[in-house]
């Protein structure tokens, strides 16, 4: 394949893969993502590599490593196609009978099956498994069935049919006024409408102006980016191809986690095919229309995810925030027009053109269109990346997608927004899930993060944890969040110490408020709401914690008393075998010999919880 | 690292000034660490002051300044990971290697981190020791996990992700 010159060379190209590829053969997908790494995936691919090579049969099988199916919890996944079974915790050793089994005599192993967990039955493939049912994925969908460093893969499913409707049958300005019917709104976190940011953007004078894809996904607990840069770049590419010429801009940038390796790659692979293909650099597809793309590694500061850091990170300058008086719409980096967008922002960018805005706008609710992909870990059966239409409530993607909490606890609180966010108890599970109601909840949609909690899960300690976290990502530019979130984060952890009064809550309560209101970017001004919606949904929990030394959820080690039950001793020794303070004395029980129950000496005790972890028979109680 | 070896990197940049972060991360990824010399070399070359130089590599959180240990292990304190308690994963490593998050052992074979969020959320508490991830962690996997790269020889195969 050389440069395309036309629309028609491309949709050739297309005809011409399409026609290589038939979908009765036999193929062998495996989930590459990043879940799917730490349980070992590439042990399988090199397992099934190794079958394919070995075997005379294994002509005319197509094996594929794809991106992420969004089911990490069951990883690794493998999907045999075409009748699109679907094996989970697959280990290496499964391999050669797949591939013996299913691929060559067509019969469904029963035991690598996913089992409904409450009726117990056997499902072969994923659309029937209770994770994908309630899913909606136009957005993450195709991860599945793509190699993400095979461009003909994207093309093969519909990939950059967009571009060219856009490029040759729309004029800029209809470009935008689609993106605005549709109603798309940033899926970074503000929810600001896309299409009114790129018309402001196209209106700024200046002579250059550029497009961002803002892949610092900071906020802890979410992957969904990472995901799609990973196992989908060119949709995200093509998203930004069709926001550059709608907004006249010659140049883009995507800055991505350093922490992402594989993301880097994949964008950068894609970055080379696209322009090989001459869908990225001069003339794209014989329009007239140049554009082009480079990527900007980040440096791990959670700030930079904000819009002006940024830029100035960009910049090669630290990243540290300045006040918008001027949006950067009108002046950004290197002081000119910039449209910036998140990486599922993007991805939304040709579905929204290849299907139309009435399409899109069918999906979701009054203010919030579309689908919106969540991290749904934490205290939850299953954890995973899921794709849900807006509006959906919270306790189905919870219970029914996220399938409920893990040995029978309780569930307390799910947190959105990342360390902008806050927590959101019991009594609101029937929230419809949109940017709006969110935010009236004291949260927000954020990037999509959502942290399931139990009751096993201190609701102080998490406010402590994102003080903690926001204190150090501060970048220290106003005093108010500088300061505000360090002296937060003390009185916090005077309160999970035993040292916290009535007053600290005041006091917590008053200085939020001031962070909020005196901090000049995002980061300072949602600061507290980790504080506030905690104060707000579980203010008991902290009186619990002041009045009665107590900590519910048995977290705060300050409150915490570990003690041996010498009737339930099996004075096997393992718990002083694990204590790394030598702090558990007792005799081990031998054939002959009679044993002593093993006790714990408070004063050594350094409250490690390995006695807990260790003990098989649950004789270390928790107090 | 010798005058080529930094000129190559400078010139894949295009001796551009604003590339100075992505320099820097070269740098970081070929020595582990950011040595002075090395900076003052580069300031000289792209005609940045030696204190905005040091700003920069300050203010980010994957820059260092020390020499680093032949692993690196990181502990993910991601949210997920956190309510997960990853924590006593810390606590744990901290009382296995004898360092605390930041620091590197005195035989250069490990250096400490914790990581605001590696984005293996699924698979919480994560540790990633180069760029190699281990899910599903407990206090009492800690020991078994890091023995793996007690033995390893320096300089092994990387892990298959590249360094976290």
């Amino acid at each position: 394949m050389g440069r395309l010159s036309s629309p028609q060379a491309l949709e050739k190209v297309r005809d011409e893969i399409l026609k290589k590829r038939d979908p009765h053969q036999p193929l062998i997908t495996v989930c590459g993502g990043t879940g799917c790494h730490a349980s070992g995936c590439h042990q399988v691919v090199d397992a099934f590599r190794k079958v394919l090579q070995e075997q005379a049969k294994s002509d005319g099988v197509g094996f594929r490593v794809t991106g992420c199916h969004g089911f990490c919890e069951r990883g690794p996944l493998v999907v045999i196609h075409p009748q699109k079974i679907m094996y989970q915790r697959v280990k290496p050793e499964d391999v050669p009978g797949i591939f013996q089994e299913t691929v060559l005599d067509g019969k469904v192993i029963e035991s690598l099956l996913y089992e409904h967990p409450t009726t117990g039955e056997r499902i072969s493939t994923e659309e029937e498994v209770p994770f994908y049912k309630k899913q909606m994925r136009i957005i993450f969908g195709n991860n599945g069935s793509i190699d993400p460093t095979q461009i003909e893969d994207y093309i093969a499913v519909g990939g950059y049919r967009a571009l060219p409707k856009a490029l040759f049958t729309m004029k800029p300005e209809e470009v935008i006024r689609e993106v605005k019917k549709a109603n798309l709104r940033g899926r970074g976190g503000g929810g600001f409408p896309a299409g009114l940011k790129w018309e402001q953007c196209r209106n700024a004078p200046g002579d250059i102006r550029y497009v961002i894809c803002n892949a610092d996904e900071g906020d802890p607990g979410a992957y969904m980016d990472r995901s799609l840069l990973e196992g989908n770049p060119h949709s995200v590419l093509e998203g930004m191809i069709i926001g550059a010429y709608a907004i006249g801009s010659p140049e883009g940038y995507i800055y991505v986690r350093n922490e992402y390796p594989l993301a880097v790659e994949n964008v950068g692979v894609a970055i080379s095919q696209a322009r090989d293909l001459g869908l990225l650099g001069k003339d794209i597809l014989g329009s007239g229309f140049d554009f082009d793309v480079r990527v900007s590694r980040g440096g791990g500061a959670f700030v930079c995810g904000e819009s002006t850091a940024l830029m100035s990170s960009i910049e090669g300058n630290v990243g540290e925030p300045r006040a918008k008086h001027i949006h950067t719409v009108a002046s950004g980096l290197w002081d000119r027009p910039t449209n910036l967008n998140n990486v599922e922002t993007w991805a939304n960018v040709p579905v929204i053109i290849d299907h139309g805005a009435d399409w899109y706008s069918r999906i979701g609710t009054e203010g919030s269109k579309g689908t919106k992909i969540f991290s749904v870990v934490g205290k939850v059966n299953n954890t995973g990346l899921v794709e849900v239409p807006m509006g959906i409530t919270l306790r189905e993607i919870v219970y029914e997608i996220g399938g409920g909490i893990p040995d029978g606890k309780k569930f307390k609180a799910v947190q959105t927004g990342g360390p902008s966010g806050g927590c959101i108890p019991e009594s609101l599970m029937n929230l419809t899930v949109d940017f709006d109601r969110l935010t009236e909840a004291g949260s927000m949609m954020g990037s999509g993060g959502m942290i399931v909690m139990d009751e096993s899960t201190c609701m102080v300690d998490v406010a402590k944890y994102f003080m903690n976290f926001l204190k150090d990502e501060s970048c220290g530019k106003c005093t108010s969040c500088r300061e505000g979130t360090k002296r937060m984060h003390e009185l916090l952890t005077e309160i999970t110490e035993g040292r916290g009064t009535l007053d600290h809550i005041d006091l917590l309560e008053e200085l939020g408020w001031v962070t909020m209101e005196a901090s000049l970017c995002a980061l300072g001004g949602t600061a507290p709401n980790p504080v506030l919606s905690t104060i707000r949904y579980f203010r008991d929990e902290y009186k619990e914690h002041i009045l009665n030394k107590r900590c519910p959820a048995k977290v705060c080690r300050a409150f915490l008393k570990y003690r041996i039950l010498s009737d339930v001793c099996s004075m096997c020794g393992r718990c002083a075998k694990a204590c790394p303070a030598e702090a558990i004395s007792g005799k081990v029980k031998k054939k002959k010999e009679k044993g002593i129950p093993f006790a714990i000496d408070e004063t050594k005790c350094i409250k490690c919880g390995m006695c807990f972890e260790s003990c098989k028979f649950e004789a270390v109680e928790v107090q | 690292m010798d005058s080529s070896a930094i000129d190559a990197i400078i010139e894949k940049y295009e001796t551009k000034s604003s590339a100075i972060l992505a320099i820097l991360q070269d740098i970081q990824a070929k020595e582990k660490y950011l040595p002075k010399e090395t900076l003052e070399y580069v300031g000289g070359k792209l005609q940045i002051p030696l204190n905005k130089i040091y700003r920069i590599a300050t203010f980010y959180r994957a820059f260092s300044l020390n020499p680093r240990g032949r692993h690196e292990v990181c502990v993910c304190l991601g949210t997920a990971c956190h309510v997960r308690g990853a924590q006593r994963i810390v606590d744990q490593m901290n009382l296995e290697l004898g360092i605390r998050p930041g620091e590197t052992t005195k035989d250069r074979n490990f250096t400490l981190e914790t990581v605001n969020c590696l984005g293996v959320c699924a698979a919480g508490p994560v540790v990633a020791i180069d760029g190699q991830y281990f899910g599903k962690m407990s206090p009492g996997k800690v020991e078994g996990t890091v023995k793996k790269f007690r033995s390893e020889k320096p300089d092994k195969k990387e892990g298959l992700n590249g360094k976290a």
